[in-house]
């Protein structure tokens, strides 16, 4: 992430330039220390300590007697439940279903993000306005009650898909055991489609207009221009939406958990963060602070994985 | 597209002039049907929701979904949203507002005082301070809900307003926006003249940091007063007073039921459900250039 940040620092040089004396940068220093104040000690709230307790809890174990008549008592275990984590198939299997949940989704997605901003930034495409609006607007939805309308547009009985498929002698229950990945694949393509759209199309709209004009003016197709000229010049909009799609699909809940009250086969302990809640639950708070390291912690190296092959690559070429 | 063609070649071959622009129809038909079938894909839902807001429960498992049938019962639907549990649907609407305004206020404020020091003065570290930022912006939230339930909890903070306001006071992804947004819109020579004119470090980030920032200050304000709108997990973990919590898990809580019994019936829930996204489409619709600018500066870091 230090490249972009980088990037994105002025070209001109901070107000300090020039023959600045020590006391006036240190008076400078105050400043900025006393305006930055605010931002830390909310971050030291609602993100250091709580990232902070968690890492300490995971090093603890909960030990009850046999009974369980008394009160369980504490006691450090060291990288104990990292082990007991990665050795248990219920956390295992909520990871390999996110991952395979989101191997699959966020190609399509964001394949889909890209052909139709693609499409609305070609030359001569009608109502622009129009599509753009209807592509963002299920972003205005918040994800639990587009989660919600699409847990009644898939419950048995309800459903209007279920009712057409049905109609013409197809039997499909969308809220059944195989049928749970792909309904909430659509649900989370449907959500965020739009919203990753928007970001590459506003990429696309920063591409000089000569660049294409060029292009066709050596006789490039089309195809040609958004293949050769076109997605080279997005590829940062095309990593970013990645990255965050990549988080997303890790922190995956709402949407199966909003799902599960028309799908009874839903697993509780369907993703990983439905096992962490699922601990805390039991009041095995240093188990689920494990099983939430060990997701940011995949989710980081998936993310900044993929940030340094695509760097690596381009590069290359 | 056609024009460009026709202008083009039109000097070279006046005959051609009037075949050229036909090649290009078939195409932009193509794309034209694309873009409408896709289009189907997203609005359908919402245009199902809108239609079963106005049913009876019980028209909604009769004909088809995608049309009206049955008793027009928008009215009476909005009625008993509006009145159930003691009119509590209300009081969710209220305090996601109270949520939203509150939390995102105070997080642009914060986000463009953090992000204008770290454009605009020189101190050691301020990479590090960045960074530390930027990387904040990768964790995932949901994993930060509980631990922020156990150590909001001795201190009294859960099940108050104060267990949800103040982690939405606080918006990485903000201070990211605001460091772009200061060091792009807020020249150093006016800093300098304010300085020369004797105004005070704070005086000249209200007068002119605030006022140069103030319309990327919207799109900041927009994407935190969203996010908070939508959550759902912090809420539904912090809040369990139901007059205390937020439409989105008053909603999920009607769901839930599954209206058997005595519960919520489906179409009180759909038509709730509806009512509640009004907000938020409304201020998508008019608020559409700011958008684009936050997302345009996401991608083109």
């Amino acid at each position: 992430m230090s490249a972009p940040a980088t990037s994105v620092t002025p070209a001109r040089p901070p107000t300090s330039a020039g023959p600045a004396t020590s006391p006036h940068k240190r008076r400078q220093a105050r400043t900025a220390a006393a305006f930055l104040l605010p931002f830390a000690a909310l971050f030291a709230v609602a993100y250091a300590a709580p990232i902070g307790y968690t890492l300490y809890q995971s090093l603890f174990k909960m030990h009850r007697d046999g009974l369980g008549l008394s009160a369980p008592t504490k006691a450090f275990a060291g990288l104990g439940n990292y082990s007991d984590a990665l050795h248990d198939p219920v956390f295992r299997g909520a990871l390999l279903r996110v991952l395979l949940i989101g191997a699959v989704q966020v190609p399509v997605m964001l394949g889909l993000a890209l052909g139709l901003a693609l499409l609305l930034d070609a030359k001569g495409t009608l109502f622009k306005r129009f599509f753009r609006l209807a592509f963002f607007l299920p972003y205005a939805l918040p994800g639990v009650v587009g989660a919600l309308m699409w847990s009644y547009l898939v419950a048995p009985g309800l459903s209007p898909i279920t009712s057409a498929a049905h109609a013409v002698g197809v039997h499909l229950d969308l809220t059944s055991g195989p049928m749970l990945a792909p309904t909430i694949g659509n649900m989370l393509t449907w959500g965020w489609t739009g919203y990753n759209m928007l970001i590459i199309y506003s990429a696309l709209q920063a591409i000089p207009p000569e660049l294409a004009e060029a292009a066709r003016m050596d006789g490039c197709s089309a195809w040609g221009i958004a293949w050769h000229v076109k997605i080279p010049i997005v590829r940062p909009a095309l990593v970013l939406t990645t990255v965050f799609s990549i988080i997303g699909t890790a922190q995956l809940y709402n949407e199966p958990a909003v799902l599960q009250h028309v799908a009874p086969n839903l697993s509780s302990n369907y993703t990983p963060i439905f096992a962490a809640y699922n601990a805390v639950n039991d009041n095995n708070f240093g188990y689920a602070a494990t099983e939430s390291v060990v997701l940011a912690a995949l989710a980081f190296v998936l993310s900044f994985g993929f940030l340094k092959l695509v760097q690596r690559r381009g590069a290359a070429l | 597209m056609t024009t460009l063609q026709t202008t083009r070649t039109a000097p070279a071959q006046p005959v051609v002039r009037s075949r050229r622009p036909t090649p290009a129809h078939p195409s932009r038909w193509l794309t034209l049907g694309v873009l409408g079938l896709v289009s189907v894909y997203f609005l359908a839902p919402v245009w199902w929701l809108v239609v079963s807001s106005t049913k009876s429960n019980s028209a909604l498992f009769n004909g088809s979904g995608f049309w009206f049938s049955g008793r027009f019962a928008l009215l009476s639907n909005l009625q008993d949203v509006f009145t159930r549990q003691g009119a509590i649907y209300p009081r969710w609407l209220l305090n996601t507002a109270l949520y939203a305004v509150g939390g995102a206020a105070v997080s642009t404020l914060v986000s463009a005082l953090a992000g204008y020091a770290l454009a605009k003065y020189a101190f050691r570290g301020r990479e590090t301070v960045f960074n530390i930022v930027l990387a904040a912006v990768l964790v995932p939230q949901p994993l930060l809900a509980v631990p922020l339930y156990l150590l909001f909890s001795p201190v009294h903070l859960v099940n108050t307003y104060w267990g949800v306001l103040i982690p939405s006071m606080v918006s990485p992804f903000g201070v990211y926006l605001a460091r772009i947004y200061a060091a792009a819109s807020v020249p150093d020579e006016l800093i300098e003249a304010g300085r020369v004119d004797g105004a005070g470090e704070v005086r000249i980030f209200a007068t002119i940091g605030l006022r140069l920032m103030s319309p990327a200050l919207v799109t900041v304000f927009l994407f935190q007063f969203v996010g908070i709108w939508s959550n759902y997990l912090l809420p539904a973990l912090m809040l369990a007073d139901d007059k205390l919590q937020p439409v989105t898990v008053g909603l999920v809580g009607w769901q839930a039921q599954r209206g058997i019994g005595d519960a919520v019936p489906f179409n009180i829930v759909i038509t709730a459900a509806a009512v509640s996204v009004i907000p938020l489409i409304i201020m998508f619709l008019s608020l559409q250039r700011f958008w684009r600018s936050g997302l345009s500066a996401g991608s083109v870091k």
